[in-house]
């Protein structure tokens, strides 16, 4: 809400400057966003009269004009094309600051001029503002003026503060609710509106309208006003620079009237050719379905039984509190107007304007809910403004239809459980005098409070007690931290705590941590080359997306590490090994929510990092959580996975089960070409919640050796195709109850291991808890291990 | 014979003073007194001497090997000093060449802050709470005071799954839900990713997360409010962090508060980080608005409470002056080394 200060000077003194003024506002609760102040770069241009034009000697276009400034006359040069002899300007004086420079001494083609004569753009100023400036040229005054007058005064140039209204205080959309908040915040008297209407036309309202509300849950009072012998015409200068400080466009008297009116008292006003209203009769009702109307912005809208429509005897004349309807129409030809001052339903006007996509100032104010009684004093401030422009003659009395007359709220005055509730230690005194300058009804007696009516926001003990926190000053409350009160103990879940163990264990191992956002388009999976009916494309999707590129939740997380991969190959880094923790997102069948699942990803290209890294990286995070059962099994059947580098990962859960815990390998080719990743480029993703099933943090101490182990190393000659797993499961079977530790050391294919085989050289360690082995001990389990692994894989001692 | 072990002795010094490393020691050493040595010799011939004599010699033969062992011991000590200076001197290194690494990484500057946060509340006796992002509208919009067509939704753009299921809008569904299943007293944070229909740019992002906050029991107030707040922006901004609340509205809050802190890039004096105004805005709070806690069965009468609520990029970037959030969701690698 834009609210210029001389208008609000109109209500309340505010003489404090306006940086002192705006701060106060924010700190009472109605927050500045932004001071303008119109004049601010203008210094020294002062209203001048041109006396005389004389042809430039050097200049077709350029001429030379004596310009009269009170005090002095003087020759300037200009270009502007519409200068007359006569006419009041605008004169920057030597020395004049303009918003775009300072005017100094000049020579035009060989002529001095001592200033300069100014269009609206010199000055930064708008057609709106002032509408009778012309295209091009300068400004030329349409009043008259005092020579020598400084522009700003002249051209009423005001300060417009700029407030941040919040939902709950539609009052304060108006100029009248701005200056009764500055009153009491700045400690002054708010000057109540006088209003006076003469109602020259004579009559009798009920003999020219009559009012019916059909549905007084949504309208609850329509007032109407009519009048007579109408002149459309351009409204004064004062209001339209008003209007255009606001914000708003000045457009014709009437229109200019009702705006004046909605921006003054935050009732918005609706002007209609009351000829055209049929019937003599304003019915509010709902649309019926298949009732159309054309808005005043040339829109048919099709209507519906939940719109609330202001109608004559035959059919919708305005869409109610949202717009009025092309076949009422003020225009030039109009004789008599009916004026509407109504009440609806917030909820009601919101939802029809959100279902037209319209949002008038109207709309915007009705929505939040306004004040039934201001109905009446601001038909009357407008039927005073029409008598007061000469645009009209009143008709006597207000047609009113208040279905709901105004009830006050008595609330308990309790100053004991507010300064409970603030932590305060108020004087009942001095809430008085804050709730009695609040237009609240203070009865000190019966300790009770009235709101006035325009505080709908005020129905119970947490809201006196903002009212009072926000006059009393918030910042002196005085701090306190929850003293007397019952301990509570602060502290992480289990699974808090593993996503700690998570993000510390994959840092360590060298990854940094990638935060990426959740939602994704369905376009991904073909990317990485998902299959058309796989359940993975079965994801939550958004009704009202940014795009199509985010308009599902994320079912897979790789997609988004692949991105952060690529982003980071692109700006040519040689490597890089990220990890996130986060979530997708997997519809329910029957829930309307969906199965959340804190996910594990992991990705990695370039430097050393290949598949043994990223799995080692797995591996580490499995022993910091305490997962001792698990197995890697390969896994050749993802598509996004190249089918020879990928394993999945098992791990033992408390149903004692190998559970499904993650994928994890190098991305298939494709996908990495699709991605534009690196072709080898390692990617993992686990099942958070699997992990921590199969996780456990109990630890017992294991003695340490008192007696020397024995090593032996071998190396046999196997099949390319037999899983290292398999002779390191095999080794251990065999092993017998001395064997340690079973190590791999080398794998080796090439020169003197035949084609199709491979070499794998293991370190064994034996030892006795209780004494030193002998050798011929582990001689015996050596033979069995080799003879087994003779037998089960054909394997040859190297 | 006496004569011959003082010009034995002399020699001898004379040649352990010139010596220059340790074989030459070794070799003076077995000259002298190994079994073929010089003195051994000499002792040997001990018993040819009268047994006036022998007394006076022996005790002269013992003094002189007394001091060939001193002496060669502080030579051989003098040597290893000398020799080991020499390769000590040999070994120096470039100590300002750059050391060996194994990298650990690094955490995101989000997961930064929002563990400092959780530290400053878990010390407060905070517990963490969670809940889902896909959300019913209830939990997000209806039990918070804000029922379908209030126009407090305006200022949450919310994206819908369906007409009753939203992205959270905030983390203030997961506060509904912990009081509708936990009796007070209750103190808890609520993290989490949250989202709202604004499109990408410097400071927007449809994603983003916040940390919110809820205390509810008997007599909790205002200024309970304002004391946590205080200790809170101390803990995040530093001691001398002061906070200001302005008066605002929330529906879910009664009174509801706006809440800056001074500025930490200037203190409070001005400066580019706010614009000149000495105060950033980063959060806001209010007194639990009395129907919400009716609407999770708890009673205002007896019970009170308060909330706050903060978005944590925006407190990252103020903090590691980050000056695009969307450096937050690119994840280049040589950002997220910084911190």
């Amino acid at each position: 809400m834009k609210a210029p200060i001389k208008w609000l000077k109109d209500y309340v003194d505010i003489n404090l400057s306006v940086k002192e003024y705006a701060d106060k506002m924010t700190m009472s609760g109605s927050k500045v966003e932004g001071v303008e102040d119109m004049g601010k770069d203008i210094e020294k241009v002062v209203v001048g009269k041109i006396v005389s034009i004389e042809a430039h000697p050097n200049a077709d276009k350029l001429c030379v004009c004596k310009v009269d400034t009170g005090s002095e006359t003087l020759q300037i040069v200009t270009g502007a094309p519409n200068v007359k002899e006569g006419d009041l300007i605008p004169l920057a004086l030597v020395g004049a600051k303009l918003p775009d420079g300072e005017i100094k001494l000049s020579r035009l083609r060989g002529v001095e001029s001592y200033g300069m004569m100014c269009s609206i753009e010199e000055l930064k100023l708008t057609k709106d503002y002032l509408p009778d400036a012309p295209d091009n040229g300068v400004y030329v005054f349409n009043e008259d003026q005092k020579l020598g007058t400084d522009v700003k005064a002249a051209l009423d140039l005001d300060t417009v503060v700029e407030f941040e209204i919040t939902s709950n205080r539609p009052d304060c959309l108006s100029v009248i609710g701005l200056a009764r908040e500055t009153a009491v915040t700045l400690g002054v008297g708010f000057k109540e509106p006088q209003i006076k209407v003469k109602e020259e036309a004579g009559g009798d309202i009920n003999d020219y309208i009559s009012i019916e509300i059909k549905d007084p849950e949504l309208c609850p009072r329509y007032a109407a006003r009519v009048v007579k012998d109408i002149k459309i015409g351009p409204s004064p200068a004062w209001m339209q620079r008003r209007l255009a400080a606001a914000g708003m466009r000045p457009i014709n008297n009437i229109v200019d009237i009702t705006n004046y009116v909605m921006l003054e008292y935050g009732q918005p006003l609706h002007a209609f050719d009351y000829d055209r209203i049929q019937g003599r009769k304003i019915i509010v009702r709902r649309a019926q379905e298949g009732e159309t109307i054309r808005t005043l912005d040339g829109q048919d809208r099709e209507l519906d039984n939940e719109m609330l429509m202001i109608c004559d005897e035959n059919k919708p004349v305005a869409v109610a509190g949202v717009m009025g309807g092309e076949n009422s129409e003020v225009t030039e030809n109009t004789q008599t107007l009916l004026i509407e001052s109504a009440n609806f339903n917030g909820s009601s006007i919101r939802a029809t304007g959100k279902k037209m996509g319209l949002r008038s100032e109207a709309a915007i104010r009705f929505e939040k809910g306004l004040d039934i009684q201001n109905t009446i004093p601001a038909i009357n401030r407008c039927a005073e403004l029409i008598e007061l422009l000469g645009a009209g003659k009143v008709v006597k009395g207000i047609a009113d239809c208040n279905c709901k007359p105004y009830e006050k709220r008595v609330l308990k005055f309790e100053p004991d459980r507010i300064n409970s509730f603030l932590g305060t230690q108020i004087e009942t005194g001095v809430m008085v005098k804050i709730f009695k300058d609040l237009c609240f009804e203070v009865d000190e007696k019966a300790m009770t409070l009235v709101p006035p009516s325009f505080r709908n926001d005020i129905v119970e003990m947490a809201d006196l007690c903002e009212e009072i926190a926000r006059f009393y000053g918030y910042n002196n409350i005085k701090p306190s931290l929850l003293s007397g009160k019952e301990a509570t103990q602060g502290r992480k879940t289990y699974k808090q705590r593993m996503e700690d163990i998570i993000r510390n264990t994959m840092m360590a191992c060298g990854l940094s941590e990638a935060y990426t956002i959740s939602f994704t388009s369905p376009r991904i999976f073909d990317m990485i080359n998902i299959p058309r009916d796989h359940k993975m494309r079965n994801a939550v999707t958004i009704s009202n997306p940014l795009g199509e590129d985010y308009s599902i939740m994320r079912t897979t997380t790789i997609p988004d590490m692949l991105k952060v991969l690529s982003i980071n190959n692109s700006r040519n880094i040689q490597e890089a090994a990220l990890f996130e923790l986060s979530y997708v997102y997997l519809p329910v069948e029957g829930d309307v929510l969906a199965d959340e699942r804190e996910t594990l990803t992991i990705g990695m290209y370039g430097g050393s990092n290949d598949f043994y890294v990223i799995k080692g990286a797995m591996e580490e995070l499995l022993s910091a959580m305490g997962i001792k059962v698990f197995e890697f099994r390969p896994f050749n059947d993802d598509p996004s996975f190249h089918p020879g580098r990928t394993a999945s990962l098992y791990v033992k859960g408390k149903n004692d089960e190998l559970e499904y815990a993650a994928i994890i390998g190098e991305i298939h080719p494709e996908v990495a070409e699709k991605m534009e990743c690196p072709e080898r480029t390692y990617v993992a993703m686990a099942d958070v919640s699997v992990l921590i099933e199969a996780s456990d943090t109990n630890r017992q101490y294991k003695q340490l050796p008192k007696f020397p182990a024995i090593t032996r190393d071998i190396a046999v000659v196997v099949k390319d195709n037999i899983f290292v797993a398999q002779l390191t499961d095999a080794i251990r079977q065999q092993g017998g109850e001395f064997l340690e530790e079973v190590r791999l050391f080398d794998v080796y294919k090439g020169a003197q291991v035949p084609e199709g085989m491979k070499s794998v050289a293991f370190a064994l360690s034996f030892r006795a808890a209780d004494r030193t082995l002998k050798d011929e001990e582990v001689n015996i389990a050596m033979e069995r291990i080799l003879k087994y692994l003779n037998k089960n894989f054909d394997a040859q001692l190297r | 014979m006496k004569r011959q072990l003082e010009a034995i002795k002399n020699q001898a010094m004379e040649k352990l003073a010139r010596v220059s490393d340790i074989r030459e020691l070794e070799d003076l050493k077995v000259a002298y007194l190994g079994k073929k040595g010089e003195l051994t010799g000499i002792l040997k011939k001990m018993g040819a001497l009268s047994p006036e004599e022998r007394p006076v010699i022996g005790q002269l033969a013992n003094e002189v090997r007394f001091a060939l062992e001193e002496s060669i011991a502080q030579t051989k000590d003098r040597l290893i000093k000398e020799e080991r200076s020499i390769r000590l001197k040999s070994e120096t290194i470039d100590v300002t060449m750059p050391g060996r690494i194994k990298p650990i990484g690094k955490k995101h500057p989000l997961t930064i802050v929002l563990d400092e946060l959780k530290d400053i509340f878990l010390g407060m006796g905070y517990e963490i709470a969670e809940g889902p992002e896909i959300e019913l509208d209830y939990n997000n919009f209806e039990a918070l005071n804000i029922p379908k067509n209030h126009p407090a939704r305006d200022t949450q753009d919310t994206f819908y799954i369906s007409e009753n299921v939203v992205l959270r809008t905030h983390t203030s569904p997961v506060q509904i839900r912990h009081m509708q299943s936990h009796k007070p007293p209750i103190r808890i944070i609520c993290p989490g990713r949250v989202y709202r229909s604004d499109a990408v740019d410097a400071t927007h992002s449809p994603v983003f997360h916040q940390v919110e906050g809820l205390v509810v029991d008997k007599n909790v107030t205002m200024g309970d409010l304002v004391g946590t707040l205080q200790a809170f922006a101390k803990g995040i901004f530093g001691e001398n962090s002061r906070i200001r609340l302005r008066p605002h509205h929330f529906p879910f809050t009664e009174p509801s508060a706006e809440v800056d802190v001074s500025c930490w890039g200037c203190d409070g004096s001005g400066c580019r980080i706010c614009k000149g105004e000495g105060w950033v805005e980063i959060l806001g709070s209010g007194m639990v608005h009395p129907n919400v806690l009716r609407e999770c069965g708890i009673d205002p009468d007896v019970y009170s409470g308060f909330a706050f609520g903060m978005g944590i990029e925006r407190i990252a970037m103020g903090k590691f002056g980050i000056d695009d959030m969307r450096l937050l969701f690119e994840n280049d690698i040589r950002f997220l080394r910084q911190f």
